[in-house]
């Protein structure tokens, strides 16, 4: 059983962090790298990134959306309850490395998953610039961290109710053409990712994204995961979660996420329903 | 005594009760019942109690067969299970799934003229009978060593291996990737062919010779072996089983509802997808099913699929009926359920909808030709005979591989060019010094009882090494 030490409500209550005890985890993670957690014992394997890991403590910190029925059960979970399963890490660890002028593009709830990479890549000794969004302000998330992590931050609102009126790719293409940016890293919903690579590309500059298909097991035995890559298949719970973001098949992996749609809003409506009829 | 011996060859071999196709066909729940005492003792009846019975030479762990059928037969169904103990720690298991036509009853002497004993079925009596009754003795546990073992994986080969040495007096500890061990049995293996409170009271019995069981541990990422062995452990076992999936590699392949078997298994029996929404993991359900393969897997994949609601489930096969390589029992009881077989048929591509979920297989029809270095005769495509096939859910069962991510994480352990661990062939050394390997990472996939065997071995090597050195 993995306890749960603490836990934050963000963005209006949409998203949820969650500090979960789990030394074996939290000794051996490294950005970049998830864990799958059940919450009890008829749930499903849900995969989460490590937003933060504590060695001494023991505990590991997730950061997630609330949007559909396991998400919705695991906010439930109050301080003091657990989770019956927590498994890593997994994936592979994000390569840090020296290259100079990075940016960090971050939109939703993955400005939590880029959170420790864009720490990770400014301790390498890169100049991190990074672009964090979100619809409206009330949903931005992690703000004060990126600042922190970053050595310029910039901030976008779809809506404008804050910070820079529009998406990230705005402010990414003229960061693009004022510096001499070596790396991208890119983490948010499928659609801010395939956009960022179309203007990367153009840019011709190297970009990494974190790549979120279904799972189950998380360790190559199923094959669920399956993305296209310049062509081939990879696993991306074992040859992932990023990969580079100029060879990924994007419109294959929206897809790929509707897989089971139906089935989850009649187990999320069924789910709420419950919930109404016990309160 | 030619008299009786008469008698014995008129008894007929007593057919095992099953729940009818028709009913069974919509329910997980087991397809055959078991026998009842009276039938295992009449069935029992039957052997002829060879002084140099050759059944026992086709059974990999070499149970004492004519002993254990002999105490049936006096109906001391208590002392058979503990003889069958003596050679084999999962009875219940091998009884139902092993492929006894292959193996022990295909040897059987009683099978050159007429039916073989059921032995198998005798063998999942002897088991029930002893796991309902609770009456049968533990074996003994010798003193403790104070020596610490680790077994990776709780597969037939992991579990076998946690028993042996439990009993041996060490201290063992398993871990496993998955919440739940067991390994294919568990998470393959569907509950209408083995019931999974077996398996888990099979544990639960190696828990209560206090084997400790760590589950959600997987080793190259949540621990290292060399970890392993800075904590303190004096020997590893790595029985990490063949989890890779195959694929086709042909086009259309990553449209939705295409799944390996493995995913497919999986989401159904581990996370018990065919309770949704009582249990919160989906699957597709297709009503037209496609399985690729004619395997024990892709059987239990189609057999799955009408269960899960199909209105047609085929399965597709490259070669010819004779080289189905599936247990007999589980072709016949999938035709009896309606399974669809097309033989000589190779898949060239998969067509989907705009929404991108598959709508139909393209085919190729094969020819026989010459025999390949297995042996098998090669199929061989006819130009121009390709045809569709409409489905809406294709299962992928055409093998499976070496799964990397604990070796990759373990540079010293010398691999084959599959990638399978290279193990001694008697006692299970790896190339590491203190590290044993078995089951499905050594020989690729093939049967519970092998696994079960190159258990024994390693374990017995294991043994060696702690008591006497490397
Ligand atoms: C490696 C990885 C890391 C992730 N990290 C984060 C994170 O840090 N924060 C965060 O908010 N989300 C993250 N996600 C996404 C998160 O796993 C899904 O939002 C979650 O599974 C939704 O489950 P649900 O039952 O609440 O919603 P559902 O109603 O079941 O599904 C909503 C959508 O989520 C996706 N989804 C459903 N089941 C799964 C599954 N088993 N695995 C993956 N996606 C699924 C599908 O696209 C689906 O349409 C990550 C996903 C992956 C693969
Ligand atoms: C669907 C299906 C049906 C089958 N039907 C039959 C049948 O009827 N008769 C028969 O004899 N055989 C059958 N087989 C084959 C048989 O099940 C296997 O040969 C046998 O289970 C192999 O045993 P094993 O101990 O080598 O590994 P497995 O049973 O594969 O177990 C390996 C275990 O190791 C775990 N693991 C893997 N990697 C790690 C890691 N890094 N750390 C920790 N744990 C890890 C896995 O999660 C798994 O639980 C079938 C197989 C399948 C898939
Ligand atoms: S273990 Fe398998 S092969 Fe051996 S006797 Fe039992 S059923 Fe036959
Ligand atoms: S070969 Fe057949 S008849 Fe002879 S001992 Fe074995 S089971 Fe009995
Ligand atoms: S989640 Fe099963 S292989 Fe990646």
């Amino acid at each position: 059983m993995f306890k749960v030490v603490k836990r934050e409500e963000m963005a209006k209550g949409t998203v949820i962090l969650n500090e979960i005890e789990a030394p074996l985890i939290a000794k051996k993670a490294k950005p970049g790298q998830f864990v799958i957690l059940k919450a009890t014992e008829t749930g499903e394997r849900i995969p989460l990134t490590m937003a933060d890991t504590n060695p001494e403590k023991g505990t590991i910190t997730i950061i997630y959306m609330v949007v559909g029925k396991s998400t919705a059960l695991f906010k439930t979970l109050q301080e003091g309850d657990e989770y019956q399963d927590v498994i890593g890490p997994l994936g592979k660890p994000t390569h840090l490395e020296k290259v100079g002028n990075v940016v960090c593009v971050g939109g939703g709830t993955g400005v939590a998953v880029l959170h420790p990479i864009t720490r990770g890549l400014k301790q390498a000794g890169n100049n991190v610039i990074s672009i964090i969004g979100a619809r409206n302000k009330g949903l931005l998330i992690l703000e004060e961290q990126m600042k922190a992590a970053s050595h310029k931050l910039y901030v976008c609102t779809d809506d404008g109710s804050y910070g820079h009126h529009g998406f990230v790719t705005d402010v990414l293409k003229e960061v693009l053409e004022k510096n001499d940016i070596k790396l991208v890293v890119a983490i948010g919903p499928v659609p801010m990712m395939k956009f960022v690579c179309r203007m990367t590309k153009d840019f011709n500059v190297k970009t990494l994204v974190s790549l979120n298909p279904i799972m189950i097991d998380g360790t190559g035995m199923c094959g669920g995961c399956r993305v296209s890559i310049g062509g081939k298949t990879q696993f991306a719970c074992v040859d992932g979660p990023e990969f580079d973001g100029h060879q990924v098949d994007f419109d294959e992996l929206m897809l790929r996420l509707q897989a089971y749609i139906e089935d989850e809003k009649a187990s999320h409506d069924e789910f709420c329903n419950l919930k109404k009829e016990n309160v | 005594m030619s008299e009786t011996k008469e008698k014995k060859e008129k008894i007929p071999r007593q057919p095992m009760p099953e729940q009818e196709a028709k009913v069974r066909a919509k329910n997980f729940e087991e397809v055959p019942l078991g026998y009842s005492p009276e039938a295992a003792m009449v069935e029992a009846k039957r052997c002829l109690q060879c002084k140099n019975p050759a059944c026992v030479q086709g059974c990999p762990v070499g149970v004492n067969i004519p002993g254990f059928i002999g105490h049936i037969r006096e109906g001391h169904f208590e002392k058979a299970i503990s003889l069958i103990w003596e050679r084999n720690g999962l009875p219940a298991v091998c009884g139902r799934v092993c492929p006894q036509e292959l193996q022990c009853e295909g040897n059987c002497i009683l099978g050159k003229k007429g039916d073989a004993v059921a032995i198998g079925n005798l063998e999942r009596f002897a088991a029930d009978y002893a796991r309902k009754s609770g009456e049968c003795e533990l074996p003994v546990k010798l003193e403790p060593t104070g020596k610490k073992v680790a077994v990776v994986g709780s597969g037939p080969s992991g579990l076998t291996v946690a028993g042996d040495l439990a009993l041996k007096g060490h201290e063992v500890t398993i871990f496993e990737a998955f919440h739940k061990p067991g390994g294919v049995l568990v998470y393959g293996i569907p509950e209408f062919r083995l019931p999974k409170e077996i398996v888990f009271s099979e544990v639960a019995g190696l828990q209560d010779l206090g084997v400790k069981l760590e589950c959600n541990a997987v080793v190259g990422r949540t621990v290292s072996l060399d970890e392993l062995f800075e904590q303190g452990y004096d020997a590893i076992f790595l029985g990490v089983g063949a989890g890779l999936p195959t694929f086709l590699n042909i086009p259309g392949e990553n449209l939705i509802g295409i799944l390996s078997a493995n995913e497919y298994l999986t989401r159904s029996n581990l996370m018990k997808a065919y309770m949704f929404p009582k249990y919160d993991t989906p699957v597709v359900r297709g009503k037209n099913v496609i399985t690729l393969g004619a395997g024990n897997v892709a059987m239990d994949a189609a057999r799955t699929a009408l269960r899960l609601g199909a209105q047609s489930s085929r399965i597709v096969y490259r070669r010819s009926r004779e080289e189905v390589p599936a247990r007999g029992a589980e072709v016949h009881h999938a035709e009896q359920e309606g399974v669809e077989f097309h033989f000589l048929t190779s898949p060239v591509e998969f067509k989907g909808n705009e929404k991108g979920r598959v709508t139909g297989m393209v085919g190729l029809k094969m020819e026989l030709g010459e025999p390949d270095s297995s042996g098998r005769r090669r199929p061989i495509a006819i130009k121009g005979s390709e045809f569709e096939l409409e489905c809406d859910l294709a299962i992928i069962a055409v093998g499976a591989g070496a799964n990397p991510l604990l070796t990759q994480s373990t540079k010293d352990i010398e691999l084959n060019k599959w990638g399978y661990i290279v193990a001694d062939e008697a006692t299970g050394k790896t190339s590491k010094k203190g590290v044993w390997a078995g089951g499905d990472i050594v020989t690729g996939s093939a049967t519970v009882i092998l696994a079960m065997g190159a258990g024994r071995q390693a374990a017995n090597s294991i043994h060696d090494y702690l008591t006497r050195g490397w």
